[in-house]
């Protein structure tokens, strides 16, 4: 019996140790609904005891089902026929059972026929099916759009589309690129008008729409007639209906199972989510950050995918008269791979329970607003936190899993590059992960603000301050490649440069990446002499980076600066 | 209008999925190294059932289980796919049943459900894979039978009629019979379904009130026991007014003579050339050594 959660000892490890209790609070605020839901918990316990009971079947169903049909659904794809999406037999038959063993409403509250998790267990989740079949997240357990909809839309809205997210009667899709807004969506230029009544009508083509068979999508389009830039774009909620028509598929490198649809809207009834104007900067920020979230799990578990295929075959294979995984090269490999998923991993799920913090005390603050003074300094605190630290483990998740899918393929020499092999699909399927929902470039963006401006220093201080006796020479490795991380720091503000800046934004970023994983993996040492072993590689390695780092900002930077435009013209 | 549907379920070792010896040196088996599961084919008779509420509205499903108190486990693996109501059988007395006894005491169980429609069986246990039980129980409860059926094609609620589709060697036939039927299930036609995770939050504390001293060893752990719902009924002899003398180890004829480990050794294989001679002569020696004929 395949079991992608029971087989996985790192997340099971990370389960027993996690703090979740304020989380669940918030999240169940004072247990109210088990009066009411025959399944909602009655304490924290009784929650931690449900996700992980719900975690199993979604490990059975991922290990079992989803996994062996991976390779047909990627082999076959998908097909628009008479303007509708056709997924893989094998895609429908898993989403099918999703729907039914009611888990398309993870996120959504009971009232709409959801399970109510927080988004801690759905970056678990996320992962474990992403190791079976990349592709399935995108529509089997998409909650990021439904989770929007629930944050932002009116009662009215909420009501006519929950239900049957919930239910997985509707997909769902966020509608936001267009041939000439990628990266810069302020460039976005659908259309939405009001027509005398006051009915909003949607025009224009979209590209690269992931899901956008799904009946409910949300659309970011331009309201204000003659507004250029972000200020100019609000927020809808389209269902499906004739007045959009899907009018291509894209032919890709990977994830095959996932449509990637070209609408074209001709005066589609839509309603406005929320406040005009506020549809690029508010809604889509949000929506965004929490789908990076869901990249960030997704792309974990192709690592995941990649190491145990690798790990595998090194095993099987002899040469030289003896297995590969016993060559300095290969075992070098694999751990690094194991080492670079662990610590993406405990960072993921810091910033899922961060993120799960930050929108329990909104919620909290929404519910009692005469409370509001409690909540208000924690919410600065964990707003910040969570901006850092999500463009921060989109960023690595994502390069490190094509990095592993990489690895995994050198491990197999030439088998490996033939399509018999698993690693092949999961080399194509990392592919995008850092590429969509913000390029890795993006993330940097995202995130060097939080990191120049105290943010990622004040984290590193908190870490700094907990109990680190059963390592105290470790600590002091951390603590030593801080120094060189706050030398660079200086460096990059005394320059006063803002193409300096940004020329280093990614060298910062990552040195600040390092030392929260640096950090995490070392608090994660104390319950483990396998997670101890872990930090002292991680850490080694570490080290050697954030100085090397450090010397090329300080020392190396302007020369590139200088020169770069007589090399490229 | 809807259906009562009963289905009969049982917990087996996992025959499949050894993990070790799985016979001790005395010939019996070593259970501390076979898991306990549902039993495959009635996983599918119960997934036929429930296929049968989705379409036909006000149809109910109930499932009863014979066995020690750790086969609730299979009751609760019913409530999680979706099962309305479940019943544990179980009593000291019941114990060292035979296929006779153990149907005769379900036949009981039954009845007291009573105005039953379709009662589902899967084809047989992957520990005795007798396939007794659901057959019997037919006979003793005077109700035509449709064994190996891979899928019910049609039930008409109105003529009171079902149309079957049941396995036979190198094919199948159509069986239609007027309900109330028994049928058993095998795991051709039907796919069973996951666990709905609402129905395991809801069910997964789920118990029967048990006494202690009524069985050497409970697998019931009461500090779980958080929600107090009655998912589970516990159904002893007197529940079910089962006659004493028909069940457990006096009910049951089969009397075990002994139980051997027999370790199946296979022979070399024997290559025959591809001429007409060659394989006469084989057929003339496996009729001589009586393996033909």
């Amino acid at each position: 019996m395949e079991n992608f959660f029971l087989d996985n000892e790192d997340i099971l490890f990370q389960l027993d140790h996690i703090d979740l209790d304020r989380v669940i609070a918030f999240k169940e605020d004072d247990f109210r609904e088990a009066q009411k839901y025959s399944y909602a918990p009655v304490d924290a316990a009784d929650a931690m005891d449900s996700y992980k009971k719900v975690l199993n079947i979604i490990g059975e169903i991922s290990g079992e089902t989803l996994e062996p049909l991976a390779a047909e659904i990627d082999e076959e794809g998908v097909f628009l026929e008479n303007g509708e999406v056709r997924y893989a037999k094998g895609t429908k038959l898993v989403m099918d059972m999703f729907a039914k063993a009611d888990l398309m409403g993870f996120c959504l509250p009971r009232k709409y026929g959801g399970l109510n998790f927080p988004t801690t267990m759905l970056t678990i989740a996320g992962e474990i099916v992403s190791r079976a079949d990349a592709s399935f997240l995108n529509f089997g357990l998409q909650q990021d759009i439904g989770e929007t909809i629930n944050k932002f839309a009116s009662d009215q809205q909420k009501a006519s589309v929950l239900p049957k997210l919930a239910s997985g009667e509707y997909g769902s899709s966020m509608i936001l690129t267009e041939p000439d807004a990628g990266s810069d969506l302020q460039a976005v230029n659908l259309r939405a008008h009001q027509d005398a009544n006051g009915n909003w009508f949607l025009n224009g083509v979209k590209r690269f729409i992931t899901n956008g068979n799904g009946t409910v999508g949300l659309v970011l389009a331009r309201s204000e007639d003659g507004q250029t830039g972000a200020r100019g774009l609000s927020f809808f909620l389209y269902t499906r209906d004739k007045h959009m028509k899907i009018r291509r598929l894209e032919h890709k490198l990977g994830i095959h199972g996932s449509p990637t649809c070209e609408l074209q809207f001709n005066n589609a009834p839509a309603t406005l989510v929320g406040e005009r104007r506020r549809g690029l900067t508010r809604y889509t920020m949000w929506l965004m950050n929490s789908a990076r979230l869901g990249i960030a799990s997704q792309a974990l578990g192709i690592a995941e995918a990649s190491y145990r295929e690798a790990d595998k075959y090194a095993k099987e294979r002899i040469q030289f008269g003896k297995t590969i995984r016993e060559l300095p090269p290969v075992y070098e490999m694999l751990t690094d791979m194991r080492v670079a998923i662990e610590a993406g991993r405990t960072l993921l799920y810091e910033t899922a329970k961060i993120v799960d913090l930050k929108e329990g005390l909104e919620h909290m603050k929404e519910k009692y607003p005469e409370r509001s003074a409690e909540f208000k300094s924690d919410i600065k605190k964990y707003s910040r936190l969570a901006n850092l630290l999500t463009p921060m483990i989109k960023a690595y998740n994502t390069e490190m899993a094509n990095k592993a899918a990489y690895d995994a393929i050198q491990i197999h020499g030439g088998t490996g590059y033939m399509q018999e092999f698993n690693v092949e699909r999961h080399y194509r399927d990392a592919r995008i992960t850092n590429i969509y929902e913000g390029t890795t470039q993006l993330q940097v963006v995202a995130a060097i603000g939080g990191v120049t401006s105290g943010a990622a220093t004040a984290l590193l201080d908190e870490y700094d301050s907990e109990n680190y006796s059963y390592a105290p020479a470790l600590q002091k490795k951390l603590q030593k490649s801080r120094l060189d991380f706050e030398k660079a720091l200086i460096g990059v503000k005394e320059a006063d440069n803002e193409d300096f800046l940004n020329f280093h934004a990614r060298r910062c970023v990552e040195m600040a990446t390092d030392l929260v994983q640096g950090y995490l993996l070392l608090r994660d040492a104390e319950y483990s002499k396998r997670k101890m072993r872990i930090a002292e590689i991680f850490i080694e390695k570490m080290q050697t980076r954030i100085h090397m780092h450090m010397h090329y900002i300080i020392d190396g930077g302007s020369t590139f600066l200088k020169n770069f435009s007589d090399v490229i013209g | 209008m809807g259906l009562n549907l009963i289905v009969l379920v049982k917990q087996v070792p996992d025959t499949q999925n050894i993990t070790g010896e799985a016979m001790k040196e005395d010939g019996t088996v070593n259970r501390a190294v076979l898991p306990a599961i549902f039993n495959p084919e009635d996983l599918h008779a119960l997934e036929a059932a429930l296929t049968l509420k989705d379409t036909i509205p006000g149809t109910q499903v109930h499932v009863i289980t014979m066995g020690p108190p750790s086969a609730i486990q299979v009751l609760k693996e019913s409530l999680y796919r979706g099962a309305d109501s479940v019943a544990l059988v179980s009593d000291r007395k019941f114990a060292g049943a035979d296929t006779l006894a153990t149907s005769y005491a379900l036949k009981c169980a039954i009845e007291k459900i009573g105005n039953y429609d379709i009662i589902f069986c899967g084809r047989q246990a992957i520990d005795g894979d007798t396939a007794q039980v659901g057959p019997q129980t037919a006979e003793k409860l005077n109700l035509n039978q449709i064994t190996c059926v891979s899928n019910i094609e049609k039930v008409d609620t109105e003529k009171r009629l079902i149309l079957a589709r049941r396995s036979i060697e190198g094919g199948y036939e159509l069986v239609q019979a007027p309900l109330p039927v028994l049928l058993t299930i095998t795991d051709e036609g039907y796919s069973p379904r996951p666990p709905s995770v609402i129905k395991v939050m809801t069910f997964k504390n789920a118990s029967a009130e048990m006494s202690e001293e009524k069985y050497d060893e409970s697998y019931i752990d009461s500090k779980v026991e958080q929600k107090s719902n009655q998912a589970i009924n516990l159904w002893d002899i007197n529940a079910i007014n089962a006659d004493p003398e028909s069940c457990g180890l006096s009910g049951s004829p089969t009397k075990v003579k002994k139980i051997e480990s027999v370790i199946l050794v296979s022979a070399d294989i024997r290559m025959v050339e591809n001429s007409q001679d060659a394989i006469s002569g084989m057929v003339h020696e496996l009729i001589a050594d009586h393996t033909l004929g």
